[in-house]
């Protein structure tokens, strides 16, 4: 008890010892101020839940996703052994969904890795080179978000051809440009500040100025705008799922899985009803979880 | 504009006309300028898409079968042996004048197939926002000027659940309970099978055609099958409308000018409406037309759900038959759209709200 009082103390010092102590007492106190944040609170848990349910998925999974059992299929909900019943092939949708978290995951994680950092060398470049490159990249940035980014995914996979990593890409493709705009407004604020100007006179060229002082700067608000973002993303890659565009049958993808329950909706409406709760929670987990951190990191924009 | 200022500053002698005009020009070159780069950039993109694709138009055109002369005629036929900066070129020069090329599927105009489809998106999408409109506007106004309490909080739960919700889900929920369980609305569709043709189609919006027409069971039929697609889009912009326009109101609600009317004795209605809303209409103009384009898009996954016979039915079906031609020909429509009403709105912006010139 006095170990972790002291270290919550520790934690909470007004005069850190190190650059570390100060940076993990910051980090401790965001934490407490996110923590009073209920509903945000609640989207954290559902999202550590998915990751926990991803990961353990066969164990938890009471069946087999892509085993068939044709003579007991689109069984009811709250079925012996089925408790979210079967599909039109018989397989366990409660199975399937857990499975399903994995492709959810995957895109999730997949975008977020290559979006952010797309916008962000666009961003930082274009705000710290200026000038003609300046133009010429925010005006493609430009181009590429008064485009109608759904519409514009669906062209893109159609040229590219259907499949989960076409569809990852697609939606990056479509995805980056905020995070560019974004980007380039803190690189123009950062670029002239004082501390700037003194490791300039040090000797430090572009490349380590834009990687190591500036990237570590923009990263709180593009942290809280692809959380924002997340669940565009989600609802986007169920869309193209539900297309036929995404991940391919069997695959248990939440989208697909809609789409194939959309057949028998008005007798069989489970099949499609469950999938479509389980893409509900994930984007609403991420939308809570992004206001509050907005209203952590970001206190400005909150209202 | 111009001369109410020179007017106030009582100046004796005016600029020259031209002095006077340039900066009016300068904006209208610049404007007209980024709306050509913008264009071409789209039409740069679908050019990229249509030719990195994994179909060869010219098969598609000929079949397996065909002999080597007849591929090669059909290949210069296209205008596939030259540069690819000229077939850019005459890329936008088809586009220009409305030439998609011919549907692989029909063998017909895209331009006409889109012609046919898109008064169908353009009635949903005009119904979706008007319904958007009428309820987002009041509720986001009375959550602003009842921040806290329940309103304020039904609002901002309708707005999140509008965040997270799959619109494809929703519609099929919709489609189970009011249509299946409830029976209260028509089914998929525009119209019912029997009315189907009934009316001649002068507009394509088959409400306004029912009503020339003066056939008023084929309205209320068309009616009922309208009404549930159109506002569950009309619930996507009513969670983005209400959003904005309670932000909108309340920074306008915590400005000076609106205590002073306060302390006046202003009634509360007239602090409201006379004062703040006035000071937002703007703002909410371009939001609307934001929320319009978006709308045009998110019909293409509701369009499916209903077998609305749109632009998103129309790309997705060619899509899925890899019909290329009709796919980047839609797109390149819906994508025009877009970008004229984004710029649209940001021209009112600039031209109504003083403080962004």
């Amino acid at each position: 008890m006095s170990e972790t009082q002291t270290l919550r103390q520790w934690l909470l010092t007004e005069t850190p010892t190190s650059r570390r102590h100060a940076k993990l007492s910051a980090l401790y106190q965001g934490w407490l101020s996110f923590r009073s944040n209920t509903m945000a609170m609640v989207g954290l848990g559902i999202l550590i839940a998915l990751v926990l349910i991803a990961f353990a998925a066969p164990l938890l999974a009471p069946h087999d996703p892509f085993s068939q059992d044709l003579g007991n299929r689109l069984a009811p909900l709250g079925t012996e052994g089925h408790i979210f019943g079967t599909d039109s092939l018989g397989r366990d949708i409660l199975s399937r969904l857990i499975y399903g978290a994995r492709i959810t995951l995957y895109i999730v994680a997949l975008v977020a890795l290559i979006a952010p950092v797309a916008g962000l060398l666009v961003g930082t470049v274009s705000g710290y080179v200026g000038g003609w490159a300046d133009v010429v990249l925010m005006r493609i940035t430009d181009i590429f978000l008064a485009f109608p980014r759904l519409v514009l995914a669906l062209a893109f996979v159609a040229a590219l051809g259907a499949g989960i990593e076409n569809a990852v890409l697609a939606i990056s493709l479509t995805a980056w440009p905020p995070y560019a705009r974004i980007a380039r407004a803190e690189t123009l604020t950062i670029r002239s500040s004082d501390y700037i100007s003194a490791i300039k006179l040090q000797g430090a060229g572009p490349i380590r100025i834009i990687t190591k002082h500036i990237w570590p700067l923009c990263i709180s608000s593009l942290i809280v705008r692809v959380t924002l973002d997340m669940a565009g993303i989600i609802l986007a890659a169920a869309g193209l799922g539900f297309l036929g565009l995404g991940a391919q049958p069997p695959s248990p993808e939440w989208g697909a899985m809609i789409s194939e329950g959309r057949r028998f909706i008005l007798d069989h409406w489970w099949v499609a009803t469950v999938p479509g709760l389980a893409i509900f929670t994930v984007s609403l987990a991420f939308n809570l979880l992004g206001d509050g951190l907005r209203d952590v990191l970001d206190p400005k924009a909150g209202e | 504009m111009a001369l109410t200022e020179d007017n106030n500053r009582r100046r004796p002698q005016r600029a020259p006309l031209s002095e006077q005009l340039w900066p009016i020009a300068k904006t209208t070159l610049l404007t007209l300028g980024s709306i050509a780069v913008t264009l071409l950039g789209l039409l740069f993109i679908t050019f990229i898409i249509g030719r990195v694709m994994p179909i060869d138009p010219v098969l598609a055109i000929v079949g397996e079968r065909a002999s080597q002369s007849t591929y090669d005629a059909v290949y210069q036929q296209l205008g596939l042996d030259k540069p690819l900066l000229v077939q850019f070129l005459y890329y936008i020069w088809d586009v220009l004048h409305l030439d998609f090329g011919t549907s692989l599927l029909n063998a017909r105009p895209v331009s006409e197939d889109i012609a046919r489809v898109f008064p169908a998106t353009l009635e949903l999408a005009t119904l979706g926002i008007i319904f958007g409109i009428v309820l987002g506007v009041p509720l986001g106004v009375l959550a602003a000027v009842r921040k806290g309490s329940w309103i304020d909080q039904i609002a901002r739960v309708v707005a999140l659940v509008g965040y997270s919700m799959p619109i494809f889900w929703l519609g099929l929920m919709g489609l189970l309970i009011f249509y299946g369980i409830l029976g209260w609305v028509g089914g998929p569709g525009r119209v019912g099978i029997f009315y189907v043709d009934v009316v001649p189609s002068v507009t394509g919006l088959i409400l306004v055609d029912a009503a020339l027409d003066g056939n008023w069971d084929v309205f209320k039929d068309a009616f009922s099958h309208i009404i549930l697609p159109a506002s569950l889009l009309g619930y996507f912009s009513l969670a983005y409308i209400s959003r904005m326009t309670r932000s909108f109101m309340l920074e306008q609600l915590s400005a000076e000018y609106i205590t002073t009317a306060r302390v006046k004795g202003m009634s509360e209605w007239d602090v409201v409406w006379k004062h703040a809303f006035k000071n937002i209409r703007v703002q909410l103009i371009t939001v609307i037309a934001l929320s319009y384009a978006n709308l045009l898009e998110g019909s293409v996954l509701t369009e499916i759900i209903f077998s609305w016979p749109g632009i998103g039915s129309y790309i997705t079906t060619a899509l899925l038959s890899a019909d290329m031609n009709a796919v980047l020909g839609g797109t390149v429509v819906v994508g025009l759209i877009f970008i004229l009403l984004n710029i649209f709105s940001d021209l009112l912006y600039k031209v109504f709200d003083p403080r962004a010139k």
